[in-house]
């Protein structure tokens, strides 16, 4: 046993170790931001998609919680964002009446918190009350239910007034920036992956694995699946605010259930279960898009095919090749790890023998029972 | 099998297995598990009826049956799966019919299950971690920030878990997936999951089930041990008669739903509507 001097030691070293490792991560952004706003290393618009990118590796990573670790389908993410984007929007276009241009970087950080943590709360809310009815539903019953959920938030903006109806809210002040994004992105990974290697994310995966062992073995299988829910919703919610801040003006139609279904896209595409997936999944979704642009449209019959209108029917013949080629995407669940990095050279992605997300080998003695 | 024969179980040490057989008894005559007049019906058919079970505090007491008899819906009632149609549950004298099961775990209860419920895609090692999760203390959010008590517990956790795992021969195993164990480990696993709740009472639905003879030989032996060093009260399921008359104390027995005898292992063996349910079924059996 460690003496309680030793322990308060130990727990106060653990503490700064962290608080060192964010202010060197928030260090190291604001160090990027203006070197990578310059044009001088990329141009802008690269830049622009490294923004992008880092928007949806929130909302990926997010999604991985409760449709890959909880086991939950959802198909309702982009709702989620909607409602984070346009109460965070309102409250910065009627609370913020100075012009954002003469605020000072203190002024400005502080609006963006106030921001995000208006669109994270109600957006957490929203999960909250939708996740109540419908996580009582399981597998597609589950999805259909999310996906009329996500469609009732849009329409519902789409009828208040307020918001400005379909043409939604514009002018809304230029708050959001690569730091933020990239900072809330990162929060997200590192959240997600506390959260994995603690007891109550045990009990995440629990719930996935078998819901009456959990039960049996004392997991409060509903109130995990709304906890996981409510958190990975707000974690959309304030995504929804970095782009609102970042486009400066936002449509009900930017959140159809065609973007939750992007998102779902990333996250199988990774490997449902995997944060590194999620990311992964995040970034080829984002590229994929620029990546068409530079297929020349050509002409079938008369009518012109430009391969960028075509996205969503890729995204589908992506994921049907890969559900046929890979069924556990691209990294089969597993993860990355420093670790693993350090192991024959190559070797990038590695799947420890303890790792928890191994697919399970079929044991023919199973079937006895 | 190359295992070494006898008594498989390690002390576990601290933390586990402190208290003795008949401790929490209090001098209270009163059982630890008591199910007064219990009926559990699917549409029209009565799986259970009108069923009076008692368990007393450190017994081992074994539920027989033919197939089908509705051995497995007194657990799924008991555990709050099923609430039962009429009826009482009482544990420890509290009245637990209607609470949801993980209600029933948190009051002392655990179980195995007839068809192994293992969580296969995860370690041997989390599938224990998971069961020590009603013990824990820290918050989601803590939990988000991996504080230092985080980390603390995760440790003391792991811990814990190894020693329930060393106690019941599957240390070596810890970083397998559960669903990649052979069949009799996949059966103790479940065993040492259930153990990890620090139960009252532990249920076992045939835990034999699919093992050959010398695995239950050990079996018989892993359950006598682990009442010895876990100080846990037990209620056994089995099909097989020879099983559990070698180590229940006293035996329930069912048939068609409804409890046709019980008693003591040889007043059961003796008991001609036992010997008529057995023989009508599977000649075999006794
Ligand atoms: N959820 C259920 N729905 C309908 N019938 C059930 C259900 N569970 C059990 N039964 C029926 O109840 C009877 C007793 O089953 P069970 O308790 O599993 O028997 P045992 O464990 O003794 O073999 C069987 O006829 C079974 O089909
Ligand atoms: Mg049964």
């Amino acid at each position: 046993m460690k003496s309680a001097a030793a322990h308060t030691i130990h727990t106060m070293i653990s503490w700064l170790l962290k608080a060192v490792w964010i202010a060197g991560t928030i260090l190291v952004l604001l160090a990027l931001q203006p070197l990578l706003q310059s044009g001088a290393i990329i141009d802008p618009y690269w830049f622009r998609i490294l923004l992008l990118m880092g928007i949806n590796v929130t909302l990926a990573v997010s999604l991985n919680l409760i449709n890959g670790f909880c086991g939950q389908f959802s198909i309702a993410h982009a709702g989620f964002m909607a409602v984070g984007a346009y109460t965070s929007s309102y409250f910065t276009l009627h609370a913020l009446y100075t012009p954002v241009r003469n605020l000072s970087f203190a002024q400005q950080a502080t609006w963006m918190i106030g921001a995000l943590l208006v669109g994270a709360v109600t957006a957490g809310i929203a999960g909250f009350i939708v996740g109540i009815p419908s996580l009582r539903l399981r597998g597609d019953y589950l999805a259909i239910a999310t996906l009329g959920f996500g469609e009732i938030i849009r329409v519902a903006i789409l009828n208040i007034e307020e918001v400005g109806g379909a043409s939604g809210l514009s002018d809304i002040p230029p708050l959001s920036s690569f730091f933020w994004i990239w900072l809330i992105a990162l929060m997200t990974i590192a959240l997600s992956r506390n959260l994995l290697v603690s007891s109550h994310g045990r009990a995440v995966l629990a719930v996935r694995e078998d819901e009456i062992a959990a039960e049996a073995l004392g997991v409060p299988t509903t109130k995990y699946k709304v906890i996981v829910f409510a958190f990975s919703s707000a974690l959309a919610g304030m995504a929804g605010v970095l782009a609102a801040h970042l486009d400066l003006s936002i449509y009900p139609s930017s959140f159809t259930f065609l973007r939750s279904i992007e998102i779902i896209v990333m996250v199988i595409l990774g490997g449902l279960g995997s944060t590194t997936g999620a990311v992964l999944g995040a970034a080829l979704v984002t590229l994929l898009p620029e990546g068409l642009r530079y297929v020349p449209a050509f002409t079938v019959r008369g009518y012109v095919v430009e391969m960028q209108a075509w996205r969503m029917v890729i995204y589908s013949l992506l994921l049907i090749v890969l559900m046929l080629t890979r069924p556990r995407g691209l990294l089969g669940g597993m993860e990355w790890s420093w670790h693993g990095l350090s192991r024959i050279g190559g070797r990038w992605f590695r799947g420890r023998p303890s790792d928890r997300n191994l697919p399970p080998e079929e044991q023919g003695e199973g079937d006895l029972l | 099998m190359s295992r070494r024969q006898g008594s498989g179980i390690r002390d576990p040490g601290s933390g586990v297995g402190d208290q003795e057989p008949g401790v929490r008894d209090r001098g209270n005559p009163g059982a630890l598990l008591r199910l007064e007049s219990c009926t559990r019906a699917f549409g029209g058919l009565v799986a259970m009826k009108d069923v009076d079970l008692e368990v007393h505090p450190g017994e081992l007491v074994g539920l027989i049956g033919p197939n089908g008899a509705g051995k497995t819906t007194v657990f799924n009632v008991i555990t709050g799966i099923y609430e039962p149609t009429a009826g009482k549950v009482l544990f420890d004298g509290k009245d637990i019919s209607g609470r949801k099961p993980h209600q029933v775990a948190r009051a002392g209860i655990s179980r195995t299950f007839q068809n192994i419920r293992l969580f296969r895609a995860l370690s041997v090692m989390d599938n224990v971690r998971i069961a020590l999760h009603l013990r824990h203390r820290h918050s989601f959010p803590a939990a988000l920030f991996r504080t230092p008590g985080v980390a603390n517990e995760d440790r003391a956790q792991t811990e814990e878990a190894h020693r329930l795992l060393e106690a019941l021969d599957l240390g070596h195993l810890s970083g397998e997936a559960a669903g990649s164990l052979p069949y009799g480990e996949q059966r103790r696993l479940e065993i040492a999951r259930a153990l990890a709740t620090h139960p009252q009472l532990l249920l076992l639905d045939e835990p034999a089930a699919g093992m050959n003879d010398q695995e239950t030989d050990r079996l018989m032996e892993i359950i006598r041990e682990i009442r010895r060093v876990f100080g846990v009260t037990i209620l056994l399921i089995e099909h097989d008669m020879g099983l559990v008359m070698g180590i229940c104390e006293r035996i329930y027995v069912l048939d068609y739903g409804e409890v046709i005898a019980a008693g003591l292992p040889e007043e059961i063996r003796a008991d001609p509507k036992v010997i008529e349910a057995y023989l009508g079924v599977e000649n075999d059996e006794l």
